[in-house]
């Protein structure tokens, strides 16, 4: 069964902006997906569709095989969300958010409460139960929301930008936490602009813009797809010169960084083996940029590329 | 969930959760919330009953400070209800916690049922707080406890929901402010809270026939006093429609998502 379903989905706005242009989507129960695309491309209006946050235009939503139309709560109860923003009341305490929560969600008081204890102490949020969520860090904030939806121990779980603005430690945690709940058997549908995120964390990917669909695949598909990777080489000694490299593209970056572009189908070895001739020692190499985000800026050029056409006919 | 009993167990246990989170509301900001009432009324009754009071003499067979008491009552629980859903409600979709609810597999009807008997809970505390002001002043018998428990739910229901379908609309702090200033307080003032209509030219008596408040107000007094300026079953037929009126206005437009959904 399908965890999530989307047929021709649109959302036009009063103000005229389409923001969804009828996407379908299908996502399988149990997946860690990532619903990828630039700001304004229509990840939040799909997302607040499905939570019924945003009021669609028209097409067809099903959570776990319930149409949104006919069997709202029941599709409702199957969700989970962490939104974009902080949106819980800052003047209550951490646990009365969750229990609460809980509670909107039909689990009894004492249920929520020992939920709340499992899930603040998995999120390290316990020790600050008491405390009025005004209070906290900005990735506890961030915790906090992780903890409220999953209260009600939701099937599908959405995070939009979960992790945005929080350091890196505290990012790596929750990465390990999301893990985790989705291994239980929980589906993750994760929108976030760091794209090494959804590289590390998701199996399959949707790339969104301009309120269409672009992209739809595994991630190692797409990861594929890539035709071209840039390196980051590290000389250990400085050059004034770009140094001979047959088949390749490169230049220097300073006297020390030389950047490569290796076209898909080609060897590393054979880069290694040019330097090597020529007497140049490498002390480390790195990706320029992450893989994911090579691909996805290639991608979205061409989609923009082609909606300007399209505008103009 | 899918069984309707369990649906109907979550239901409850959904509203009952707005209900205690609107109570520990009240109570987490009772400087603002239950001591205001306190103090006015402690006021009013000093300035009105007391030193004025004394100068009217009787109203409708009562002490001056008699009959007022039971008006300050209602214009507090007015007030209170109306305040409380207003405050709560825009509060929530300002600062965007009211998402918490509408994710949430509950019915319109239910969260809006939940925001007005939280109203209808502060409406009823800060009634008791400012009766029992009252009787540091006063003497008042209670000759019809189920008039004045009932005056008391039906107007604090249809005030709290007049707060929330305010707070839908509003769209700024300005217009959560507007109805209360322009349309409460006066309509409240000139509902007989502070004489009877019979004292007013006859224009104005007629002209008060055409305020809500006054027939809640003169239910409510009727539960004290035993004595009224309106017809009673008038009375009760306004109040019970105005209630259904308004809480299906308030479903109606959160079906349809006024100002809080895109």
């Amino acid at each position: 069964m399908r965890a999530l379903l989307l047929r021709q989905l649109t959302k036009t706005y009063k103000n005229g902006i389409q923001a969804l242009k009828g996407i379908d989507l299908e996502v399988d129960r149990g997946d860690f997906f990532a619903l990828l695309g630039p700001n304004g491309a229509g990840k939040t209006t799909a997302i607040g569709i499905v939570t019924s946050l945003v009021t669609k235009t028209s097409g067809v939503v099903e959570v776990f095989g319930h149409d949104l139309d006919r069997e709202l709560e029941v599709a409702k109860s199957c969700i989970g969300v962490v939104p974009q923003e902080v949106n819980f009341n800052q003047f209550e305490t951490v646990q009365t958010i969750v229990v609460n929560q809980a509670g909107f969600y039909g689990i009894p008081r004492r249920i929520a409460k020992q939920r709340a204890e499992v899930y603040l102490k998995q999120l390290q949020l316990w020790d600050r139960r008491r405390s009025i969520a005004r209070s906290l860090s900005g990735g506890m904030k961030r915790r906090l929301m992780i903890a409220r939806a999953l209260m009600h121990q939701p099937e599908l779980l959405i995070l939009d930008e979960p992790t945005a603005g929080v350091d890196i430690e505290v990012r790596r945690s929750m990465w390990e936490f999301l893990r985790m709940i989705n291994g239980e058997g929980t589906t993750i549908i994760l929108t976030t602009h760091y794209l090494e995120e959804a590289e590390n964390l998701c199996r399959n990917v949707a790339i969104i813009d301009g309120g269409r669909i672009i992209e739809r695949d595994s991630m190692v598909n797409v990861l594929r797809k890539l035709q071209a990777e840039t390196f980051v080489l590290n000389l250990r000694e400085a050059r004034t010169a770009v140094p001979r490299l047959e088949g390749f593209r490169a230049e220097l970056a300073d006297a020390h960084t030389l950047e490569v572009e290796v076209s898909r189908g080609q060897s590393l070895n054979r880069v290694f083996a040019q330097l090597s001739e020529q007497g140049i020692e490498i002390d480390s190499m790195r990706n320029k940029v992450n893989r994911l985000e090579e691909l996805f800026v290639r991608l979205v050029d061409s989609s923009g590329r082609a909606g300007a056409g399209e505008a103009v006919a | 969930m899918s069984a309707p009993a369990g649906r109907a167990a979550a239901r409850w246990i959904g509203f009952r959760t707005t209900l205690i989170r609107e109570f520990g509301r009240i109570v987490r900001i009772w400087g603002q919330t239950l001591l205001p009432p306190a103090v006015t009324s402690t006021l009013y009754f000093v300035i009105f009953g007391s030193l004025i009071g004394r100068r009217v003499g009787q109203v409708g067979g009562h002490d001056y400070m008699q009959f007022i008491a039971p008006g300050l009552i209602m214009m507090s629980v007015i007030q209170n209800s109306y305040g409380n859903v207003v405050s709560s409600f825009f509060g929530a979709k300002f600062g965007k916690y009211l998402e918490e609810l509408l994710v949430a597999p509950l019915p319109n009807w239910l969260i809006v049922l939940g925001y007005a008997l939280g109203g209808v809970t502060r409406g009823f505390m800060v009634g008791t707080v400012v009766t029992i002001v009252s009787l540091f002043f006063t003497r008042l018998g209670v000759l019809h406890p189920v008039l004045i428990l009932s005056a008391a739910f039906l107007t604090s229901f249809v005030f709290a929901l007049g707060g929330f379908v305010n707070a839908m609309l509003a769209k700024n702090f300005d217009q959560i402010s507007w109805f209360p200033t322009f349309i409460l307080t006066p309509l409240t003032y000139l509902g007989g809270v502070f004489y009877s209509i019979r004292m007013l030219p006859a224009w104005a008596l007629d002209a008060s026939h055409a305020n809500p408040i006054l027939y809640m107000v003169s239910a409510f007094r009727y539960g004290f006093l035993g004595t009224s300026d309106v017809d009673l079953r008038l009375a009760y037929a306004i109040m019970v429609f105005a209630a259904v009126a308004m809480f299906s206005l308030a479903v109606v437009l959160m079906n349809r998502g006024v100002g809080i959904r895109d």
